[in-house]
């Protein structure tokens, strides 16, 4: 078992066309750069340099990773992280 | 009627346009999208005249709105009452305050008729059969109700623990209502997956950018029925933080248009509840971008969203024209809520309340200055969140219907006898 990433419609084609990769890593920060290693074409959606975009939320089975440790939170095997826009309403 | 102007829509964060469709975000770095217009067209095709010859709706205004023609859902929405508010002056120690009364908006009161209005005509337009939103409760009641009116299936996601007459006042209509343990962010961020997975029209997330230009109409109708100009202070309550942002690009658009011949000094002041204040706390700290707030703690539960997505560009906006921002208690909302009904005779719900306690707030710092004009948004109504104030209103005396027992309860409050 790995862990998963979930991928987003909008960035699928950017992945291969997965909606679910799977990465190794310790941490977000690690299971990030092994995403973008496998799919490069994912980096610039995802940083600007270095740093996630402001306008991608990541979550973590479901918690959102501001609340956590953000980009150092730990992952292990079986963990889903999941990319999603973020979006406003009310 | 008029024509469709807009050109597309643009991402907010690098600019890149996206034709017109149903979709939220910039595909290159997820930056949200606006929709754009031919502004030079609209400039050669919209009078004054011609807008004072059209009915008392938001659609009066639809050369700067992305729907041509008549829009097919909504088109009596909008065209609320700019009430002159002395006696609330009075109160507050200000000379010239005028409230903008969307508490009274058809069909739903609350301002979210407008956004609705234009999101589902777009819906309607794209072909949608099935549409929903992630709603604090005046959304909800606003898809269903017009919805309904135009015959569409609708999927309505809450925080479970939303008042009650918001969510009988969206079950009504026939709306499938899922309450949904957790936060507004949590059920927003399901609506989220759902608009992506199914295609369904979420109006506050792949409908968002059409939705957010409704409402620019707050912001049209206030400088309108100011006699074509705009005031020097408004102040808004903030969820998500669109809808201020969204009443200053009315006004630039106005001015660009040609409408309004003074250029936007407006300053825009935002109102957040202390239980739940991402934006005024950005604002306060002078941070650039809001920090969330997990799980918000406020009676003020519409605008109880603790990552608003336009929180930057409101925080942003507000310091950019000289504005600030503010928060208040729970108990200083129910305040504000009495106050507003016992000086104008408008009941606002709990959003109003913060509104008219943050004013006073800024008033009372010096930020606001007392002989200037100011406008305040009212943006739903107080029937909707009664159980704020019940505690706060005195139980009605209850008497015999005898003269007697009459005149021995007020009998300090009844002034000579007309006849003796």
């Amino acid at each position: 078992m790995a862990i998963k990433v979930q991928v987003p419609t909008p960035m699928r084609e950017a992945a291969g066309g997965n909606a679910e990769v799977a990465v190794a890593g310790a941490t977000v920060k690690d299971a990030l750069a092994d995403l973008v290693r496998q799919y490069p074409a994912l980096g610039s959606k995802l940083f600007d340099g270095g740093k996630v975009r402001p306008y991608v939320n990541i979550f973590v089975n479901d918690e959102d990773v501001r609340y956590l440790d953000d980009l150092d939170t730990k992952v292990t095997d079986g963990v889903v992280v999941a990319l999603i826009p973020a979006v406003a309403g009310g | 009627m008029p024509t469709d102007f807009a050109t597309g829509l643009r991402c907010r964060v690098c600019g890149k346009l996206y034709p017109k469709g149903p979709t939220n975000f910039c595909t290159d770095d997820f930056g949200p999208l606006e929709v754009d217009y031919d502004y030079d067209a609209i400039r050669a095709n919209i009078s004054r005249d011609k807008i004072a010859r059209r009915p008392k709706s938001m659609w009066r205004y639809g050369e700067l709105l992305p729907v041509a023609g008549v829009p097919s859902v909504g088109p009596q929405v909008g065209g609320t009452p700019l009430i002159r508010a002395d006696r609330l002056a009075d109160a507050l120690g200000v000379e010239r305050l005028w409230i903008k009364n969307d508490a009274v908006n058809f069909p739903t009161l609350s301002f979210k008729d407008r956004v609705v209005s234009v999101a589902l005509s777009k819906a309607r337009e794209f072909g949608m059969r099935t549409v929903g939103c992630a709603s604090t409760g005046n959304l909800a009641n606003s898809v269903a109700a017009q919805a309904a009116q135009a015959g569409l299936e609708t999927f309505i996601l809450v925080p479970a623990d939303l008042e009650r007459a918001k969510i009988f006042g969206t079950a009504v209509y026939g709306a499938k209502v899922i309450g949904c343990t957790g936060t507004y962010d949590e059920v927003n961020r399901l609506c989220t997956q759902i608009a992506l997975k199914y295609g369904w029209g979420f109006v506050n997330v792949n409908l968002r950018p059409f939705y957010a230009e409704g409402s620019k109409t707050m912001g049209y109708e206030i400088a309108e029925d100011l006699g074509w100009r705009f005031p020097q202070h408004v102040v808004c309550p903030m969820a998500g933080g669109a809808l201020i942002g969204k009443i200053h690009k009315a006004f630039t658009e106005l001015t660009r248009v040609g409408l309004v011949d003074q250029p936007v000094t407006t300053k825009m002041w935002g109102a957040q509840a202390a239980g739940c204040n991402p934006i005024s706390d950005c604002v306060k700290s002078g941070r650039e971008r809001h920090k969330p707030v997990r799980k918000p703690t406020t009676i003020c539960k519409s605008l109880a969203i603790g990552d608003p997505a336009d929180g930057y560009f409101a925080a942003k906006l507000m310091r950019d024209t000289g504005g600030w921002a503010e928060d208040v208690t729970d108990e200083e909302i129910v305040d504000g809520m009495l106050l507003l009904a016992r000086t104008e005779g408008v009941f606002a719900e709990t959003a109003g309340g913060t509104t008219v306690s943050v004013l006073r707030k800024l008033l009372e710092q010096g930020r606001i200055p007392r002989n200037e004009e100011i406008v305040i948004c009212i943006t739903g109504n107080g029937l909707k969140t009664q159980d704020a104030v019940f505690e706060a209103i005195e139980e009605p005396a209850v008497i015999k219907p005898t003269l007697a027992e009459f005149e021995a309860l007020s009998g300090s409050l009844t002034a000579e006898p007309v006849l003796a």
